[in-house]
């Protein structure tokens, strides 16, 4: 089996539209709620995930014929924490702005219930490459809509992308104002439900049948 | 799907613990020295932006070393008090009774001669700590310069506090009303009055923030008030 064959890449691919971990599975939604007020942190959210996902997922599948059952979450939370830590250490010591703008959320990776979803559910049964590409697939899934959300917020409540104003001054003279709903986390859940929404309708297959 | 006794669990466990442990206490130890450094930096700089003096990570230690000319420690009475006003730890202070306090004070001497005093704050925001330096003119009373930073406020709400139009306004304002009553600089939800001396506007959506931002200036600057008034000039 090559390195990319079409079954490998479908594990890239699937989770970026018909198995999307946060909107098919749902999982995750926590985060996307918490850091996507700003495009910055979302995007360096979604990077960090991707990471500890991808890593972990290839470590457990390392270590899977070896895991005792009983307490094989046990043994998955330990990796995904000491991954964490030691993501949090090297961005302390070798990027210290980038550790700065995650603050919390690298402890926050933690509890992020795509990393254990994807260990339980692929990691535990499958060999460490297809994992690692699983992992990838996955935090790519859950970056974009990050991303997305957190880009729709920015512009709509703060008027900026980046940090740098993007809505002209005239829109604002012209009677134009942030929309302050945007910055609280209802809306970033309402703006997952409208993505859903678009989804869905380009993808019947995903609508539940009565 | 395979039977593992719990002997075999149990020595499993124990290695994972072990492995585990040494690796991280290795990436800690490791990691350190470089971690410190940027701490050290980032004081640095926070106490440049202070006086107004716009740094990078890499240019940060000559001009802290060419700009603070001066430093000490003081008690709350305003003595000077042995010590290095740099490695005064301000976690460790603000948890000490008043009168037990190490006070760091940091003279900044300007391009053009004049010098700017500068204090360290530390205080409790909305998730965890806040702190900053604000450096005051020679009247000891009007601020010249303020920098605030925070652990992990709300992106977009709390955490604007370290971003430059909430502390822009802090410039010129006084502490002491006439000269003599110290009042701090207030931040109020709905907008500080325009001609306020002692005001400052308090960010929409951040309101725990801004008041713990507002006690944090009260009850540290509250500290230096008799330096303040035996030594403005």
């Amino acid at each position: 089996m090559s390195i990319f064959s079409s079954k490998n890449f479908k594990l890239l691919t699937g989770p970026l539209n018909l198995q999307n971990p946060v909107t098919v599975q749902i999982l995750g939604i926590c985060s996307a709620l918490a850091v996507t007020v700003k495009l910055k942190p979302a995007i360096v959210m979604g990077i960090s995930v991707t990471v500890v996902t991808a890593v972990s997922n290839l470590v457990i599948s390392w270590m899977r014929n070896y895991i005792p059952p009983r307490i094989r979450i046990i043994v998955q939370l330990v990796v995904v924490a000491t991954m964490v830590i030691l993501v949090d250490q090297f961005l302390r010591a070798f990027v210290y702005d980038v550790s700065k703008q995650l603050s919390v959320y690298v402890g926050l990776i933690i509890t992020n219930c795509i990393i254990m979803g994807r260990l339980e559910a692929y990691a535990m049964g499958n060999k460490p490459w297809p994992s690692f590409l699983d992992g990838l697939g996955n935090g790519a899934g859950y970056s974009m809509i990050l991303i997305a959300v957190g880009f729709f917020r920015e512009l709509l409540g703060s008027g900026t992308l980046l940090g740098y104003h993007v809505i002209p001054q005239s829109f604002y003279n012209a009677g134009y104002s942030n929309n302050g709903m945007m910055i609280m986390p209802t809306m970033a859940l309402v703006l997952v439900g409208v993505i859903i929404w678009i989804q869905r309708s380009f993808n019947k297959e995903l609508i539940e049948k009565e | 799907m395979k039977n593992f006794s719990n002997t075999y669990i149990f020595i499993f466990s124990v290695v994972m613990v072990v492995v585990i442990a040494l690796l991280l206490s290795l990436a800690a130890m490791q990691l350190k020295p470089f971690q410190d450094k940027n701490i050290e930096v980032e004081k640095k700089q926070n106490i440049l932006a202070s006086i107004r003096i716009k740094s990078t990570p890499d240019n940060a230690v000559d001009l802290y070393a060419k700009y603070i000319t001066d430093s000490y420690v003081l008690n709350n009475k305003g003595e000077k008090k042995d010590g290095d006003a740099f490695t005064v730890d301000m976690k460790n202070e603000i948890s000490k009774p008043a009168e037990d306090r190490s006070l760091p004070v940091f003279v900044g001497t300007l391009d053009d001669g004049s010098q700017a005093y500068v204090v360290p704050l530390r205080g409790k925001g909305l998730w965890g700590p806040i702190w900053g330096y604000m450096s005051f003119q020679p009247d000891m009373n009007t601020i010249y310069g303020t920098v605030f930073d925070h652990q992990g406020e709300t992106p977009g709400l709390g955490a604007e506090i370290a971003t430059e139009w909430f502390q822009q306004p802090f410039l010129g304002k006084q502490i002491f009303e006439d000269s003599v009553q110290f009042v701090s600089v207030k931040v109020l939800k709905g907008g500080a009055p325009k001609d306020s001396k002692h005001a400052v506007d308090a960010i929409s959506g951040g309101t725990i923030t801004s008041k713990a931002l507002e006690a944090m200036l009260d009850s540290c600057l509250v500290q230096y008030k008799t330096y303040f008034l035996q030594s403005r000039h």
